[in-house]
């Protein structure tokens, strides 16, 4: 059993790092539960995805990974993005809209950034951002590097031609990328079974000759043992690995969509609610977790307002209009590129470019 | 490449064969696998790959063996490197250049035979080029891969052959700025990339036989669009032709008569005139395909209507 190898590390470290997998899978479950209520308010807008039930895939794998490695996602990124160490209040600045945002209001959900923690974004087209995950990790060969890329994908998204486009080139050009499929069984109201052809994902790996494995998900030790062998396999031997990590999402594809929907049953969604990584029943089972009193670390915005309005929640979402053509380039379309001055000649450097951060 | 270590390229058929159409030739040689890189052929994987790591801060220089089969990265292009500057709030730049050849060559059909200028000028976060002539497709490659936003560069297979003076070392040209190719007072034929020997042997034509005087303005860069110089040139000829490889509908001389209607208006003398492919996937019998394409004589009977000599 994965927990079994995780423990035979320094065990002070060892119940410190499982001390911090739990605080932040209740950071996760606490902030998203947030973001609902914000959204069932109209404080959020667009589509908004959540992450309970999944929190232990984000939680585990990226606590295995350094801080110079690369994080990609999809749109249902909020967990990933906390589980970075994205501030809570920023994130939930950037649902509302706000300039003080991940993304100064102009991502939102589904468009989660942090450059400086090399969080390379929350994307929204099912498999669009597989092939920038390659493209993080051959950067990191070409420089020289030792960071790997880590890329979150649902299973969905192995039925697209991104996915496999993208599995067999960091095959071949020997990718330190981590592509971890979380298999939540449903892309978006469709069962997995009913529209794929082979329905273990790490089957497909054996097409690109990369290493695979079949994880847990609902386990954060094994998805964090899973990963930390895949980082060393990126990191030592250059070799991508594909991981399929089975989880669960307990609410609906999107804040649109009901909590079990009329493609799954209740039955089935109560049944998986009993897998729950973080319910009371895993706490006991892990109860060296709890030895302590842990502090989930809960964004400012999202605890109970005070008197008058002090949480974000109850503010106005305001950002200056002047704000709408910023964060793009300065010599970009929106102005007429300026004449040579007299005298110069044509022909001379083009003006340095810079980009402007609004 | 020699001057910036973060300079790669990566294509069908780059290294080894050493380009499609030999532009690569002798890369993989002074560069190594590394910095030249083949491809299988995956478009939406590789534009992907480049736009990847260009987050990460490297320069690729992505090539599409035609931009035909660049429809298939069509979303890395439109999705992820154009918009990842803006919807990051402006932390992630993507310095990267898209470039191939662009537009019809000869008898090649309908799949092969087509001109993307307008899709791709109309997308916000890229910017395009379509340079005409040698001198031009050194300094705006330069300019493009300097740039520190993702530049298409729309080339020709049929300009690869062509001949022409190229300025030794340091030759940029800035992008956003159109070039006067032929000057002229009678009418301006605002043009790109293949189009532009087209509106010159257009203008001989008409110097020659009917002693009119033509403008051949030159874009260089779809966008950003120079707007001054387009201004500027029907100001002084108050006649404009506007002639392009892509089809009429939604074409980039819409976007150049939109220019001209509400800056030149009053300086108009006569009705704005198009001249671009026929509105037909391109056909493959030679003669068919010869009528489809803008030609000079198409651009003198245009030219004689504004003028009013018919």
């Amino acid at each position: 059993m994965a927990t079994a190898t995780a423990q035979t590390t320094d065990a002070p470290a060892q119940r410190e790092l499982e001390r911090r997998m739990l605080r932040q899978m209740l950071l996760i479950r606490h902030f998203e539960e947030k973001a609902a209520e914000a959204y069932a308010l109209g404080k959020i807008g667009g589509f908004c995805h959540l992450y309970i039930g999944q929190e232990a895939v984000a939680v585990g794998s990226l606590s295995a990974l350094r801080d110079d490695d690369y994080v990609i996602s999809s749109y249902r990124e909020h967990g990933q993005a906390l589980a970075r160490g994205v501030p809570a209040n920023a994130v939930m600045a950037e649902l509302f809209g706000k300039a003080t945002g991940c993304s100064k209001g102009k991502g939102g959900s589904m468009h989660l950034f942090d450059a400086g923690r090399r969080f390379m974004g929350g994307h929204g087209i099912v498999g669009g951002h597989i092939p920038l995950a390659a493209g993080l990790g051959f950067a990191i060969r070409y420089k020289g590097g030792d960071q790997v890329c880590i890329c979150y994908f649902g299973e969905a998204a192995v039925n697209i031609g991104a996915f496999h486009e993208t599995l067999n080139m960091a095959s071949v050009y020997k990718l330190p990328v981590i592509f971890l499929c979380e298999n939540n069984r449903y892309g978006m109201g469709t069962a997995f079974e009913r529209v794929a052809a082979v329905t273990d994902v790490v089957e497909h790996a054996c097409s690109y000759d990369m290493a695979a494995e079949l994880v847990n998900g609902m386990d954060v030790l094994a998805v964090y043992e899973a990963t930390r062998r895949a980082a060393e396999r990126g990191r030592k031997g250059g070799r991508p690995t594909l991981l399929e990590v089975r989880t669960y999402r307990f609410m609906g594809h999107s804040m649109s969509d009901p909590l079990h929907g009329v493609y799954r049953t209740k039955e089935e969604v109560e049944e998986q609610r009993k897998r729950d990584p973080i319910s009371p029943a895993s706490l006991r089972r892990r109860a060296c977790w709890i030895r302590r009193g842990w502090t989930p670390s809960i964004p400012r915005c999202a605890r109970r307002p005070r008197k008058r309005s002090a949480s974000p929640i109850e503010a106005p979402t305001r950002i200056p209009p002047s704000s709408l053509p910023t964060c793009w380039p300065i010599d970009g379309d929106a102005h007429l590129p300026r004449r040579p001055q007299p005298g110069a000649a044509r022909g001379d450097a083009a003006r340095p470019q810079r980009v402007s951060h609004g | 490449m020699q001057r910036d270590p973060n300079v790669f390229l990566m294509g069908e058929e780059v290294g080894v064969y050493q380009g499609a159409y030999k532009v690569s030739r002798g890369l993989l040689e002074e560069f190594g696998p590394m910095r030249i890189v083949d491809t299988p052929i995956a478009e939406l994987g590789f534009a992907g790959i480049g736009v990847g790591a260009a987050m990460a801060g490297l320069r690729p220089v992505i090539e599409f063996m035609t931009w035909n089969f660049a429809v298939l990265a069509l979303d890395q292009i439109v999705n992820s490197a154009a918009k990842i500057l803006y919807e990051s709030g402006g932390q992630i730049p993507i310095p990267i250049v898209l470039r191939g050849p662009n537009g019809a060559a000869l008898q090649l059909a309908a799949q092969h035979s087509q001109a993307w200028d307008s899709w791709l000028s109309h997308i916000p976060g890229l910017k395009v080029v379509a340079p005409a002539t040698p001198a031009d497709a050194k300094g705006l490659l330069k300019a493009a891969i300097r740039d520190n936003n993702p530049v298409i560069v729309l080339e020709g297979e049929m300009l690869y052959n062509l001949k022409g003076d190229v300025p030794e070392g340091e030759h940029i040209v800035p992008i956003g700025r159109a070039d006067v190719k032929r000057p002229g007072r009678d009418v301006t034929f605002v043009c790109h990339s293949k189009t532009v020997a087209v509106a010159l042997k257009a203008a001989e034509q008409l110097a020659e036989h009917e002693g009119v005087s033509a403008e051949v303005l030159d874009l260089r860069s779809l966008r950003p669009l120079d707007e001054e110089a387009i201004v500027g040139s029907v100001a002084r000829t108050n006649r404009a032709v506007v002639i392009e490889e892509g089809w009429p509908h939604a074409g980039i001389g819409a976007q150049v008569v939109d220019v001209i209607q509400r800056e030149a208006f009053d300086q108009l003398d006569a009705p704005v005139l198009r001249v671009t492919q026929a509105d037909v996937p391109m056909p493959y019998n030679k003669q068919l395909e010869r009528l489809a394409k803008p030609s000079p004589d198409r651009v003198v009977a245009a030219a004689r209507r504004v003028l009013y000599l018919d």
